[in-house]
């Protein structure tokens, strides 16, 4: 049975360890609201440009292969990349685990050789002690990455596509779903797979410019969407999951002071009762 | 029947509403007029004014940066590298970035970073032009009716 000396300095210490994590939920809590707020607010563009593309593919479907805008162009695959796109920092529950544990079975899975393009140090740090070719990193975008900060990213993924350094290109991140819960989702960045609007029929669209004039402005912008997309919805994600995380520590050590501080009445009373006998022992010793 | 409209950026729904009588857009092949009953119609935008009429004599003007439209059954779905209604546009910090961008483009040789510089120069143009020809901040405006 420990002292109640020793019980009052574990107190302390788990008291000091609850402040921290709570600052750090309240940080997180902060952040969270902002990131979630610009996930939500991007969806209707990333909507509105699948529903004009899903237009488009229609008209699309008839033809053939080779004349298809290059980044439309299915190739045998040879060498696959992965953007995977991670917390920076730890201390946010499971997610960055899941992420790479996602991201590691896709590699498996493609079967050809593959690069990662790593956006986030957890995905770094985790594939750099494999033998994958890590080809870039991107680790400071910061809490609120605006439009500009991500086409880097895009220009590298397009650039590798269309000079065929790459033939295939996946997208891997944590989808926000809501503050308990992130998925984490996998997406074929390249070459671009139109998405399929059951609603619509084939209509003749009216081109101006002309139709490959649109689609050489119209696919790069669907790239580059999607990524930024997807980094909005792993910050939400990420800020999401570090306050849960940070909560439940917060509650963890609320319970454990509670346990602790009972445990420690427990032993001082002990002593109490000890120091008492003794004396009434001696009192009645001198009698 | 009218126009629903829908203008969105990657940050954000610049706008939405229905009963749209008339929508006048910046596009790459001129400037184009979408009235109700449009055929299906994708193009791309310059970056420019875009006017909204809501019937009567209600306009709403915004400076957009280029982009698509998009217009099928009655809906035009313009997506915007970034718009802004009128009363938004900073007009200090436009000023500031047709300076910095002017600046740059008589020192700079380099012709990739040439290019990025032009179309921001051309961004805050837009943005200039949009604002002074509402008549905003005091500037020389179109004069007031009343």
């Amino acid at each position: 049975m420990a002292t109640a000396r020793e019980i009052r300095r574990r107190i302390r210490s788990v008291e000091s360890t609850a402040k921290i994590t709570k600052a750090m939920e309240l940080v997180a809590a902060s952040k969270m609201r902002r990131a979630q707020q610009m996930a939500l607010a991007g969806r209707p563009y990333a909507e509105r440009l699948s529903w004009v593309l899903a237009d488009l593919s229609e008209t699309l479907e008839s033809m053939e292969q080779s004349a298809l805008h290059p980044l439309l162009q299915r190739r045998e695959v040879e060498k696959a990349s992965i953007v995977l796109i991670t917390p920076n920092r730890g201390l946010c529950g499971g997610l960055p685990t899941n992420l790479n544990r996602r991201a590691a079975a896709l590699n498996m899975d493609i079967g050809v050789p593959s690069s990662l393009l790593a956006v986030g140090r957890k995905g770094r740090d985790f594939f750099r002690r494999t033998d994958t070719e890590i080809q870039a990193e991107f680790t400071d975008l910061g809490d609120y990455p605006e439009y500009m900060d991500v086409l880097p990213i895009s220009h590298i993924v397009i650039d590798d596509y269309t000079a065929g350094r790459v033939d295939q290109v996946f997208l891997v991140y944590a989808y926000f779903v809501n503050t308990m819960t992130q998925e984490p989702r996998v997406h074929q960045l390249l070459p671009v797979e139109p998405p399929q609007d059951e609603a619509t029929q084939a209509v003749d669209y009216i081109y101006e410019p002309g139709r490959a004039e649109v689609l050489d402005e119209l696919l790069p912008r669907y790239v580059e969407m999607q990524i930024y997309e997807a980094i909005l919805e792993a910050n939400a994600s990420e800020q999401s999951a570090r306050m849960v995380a940070m909560r439940n520590a917060t509650e963890a050590a609320e319970e454990m002071i509670q346990d602790l501080t009972l445990a420690r009445n427990k032993a001082r009373q002990e002593q109490v009762t000890n120091e008492l006998l003794d004396i009434v022992g001696g009192v009645e010793g001198m009698n | 029947m009218p126009l629903k409209v829908e203008i969105v950026t990657a940050e954000r729904v610049v706008y939405s509403e229905e009963g749209v009588q008339q929508v006048v857009a910046p596009g790459a092949a001129g400037e184009l007029t979408v009235l109700p009953q449009h055929a299906a119609f994708i193009t791309t935008l310059m970056p420019g004014e875009l006017r909204i009429a809501r019937g009567g004599d209600q306009e709403e003007a915004m400076a957009i940066t280029g982009g698509f439209l998009e217009v099928r059954n009655d809906r035009v779905v313009v997506l915007a590298d970034a718009a802004e209604r009128v009363e938004e546009i900073d007009i200090a910090r436009a000023e500031e970035a047709r300076r910095r961008a002017e600046e740059a483009i008589r020192e700079q040789h380099d012709l990739g970073s040439l290019a990025q510089t032009q179309a921001s120069l051309q961004r805050a143009l837009v943005r200039l032009r949009v604002a002074q020809k509402r008549g905003r901040r005091g500037r020389p405006g179109p004069p007031r009716p009343g």
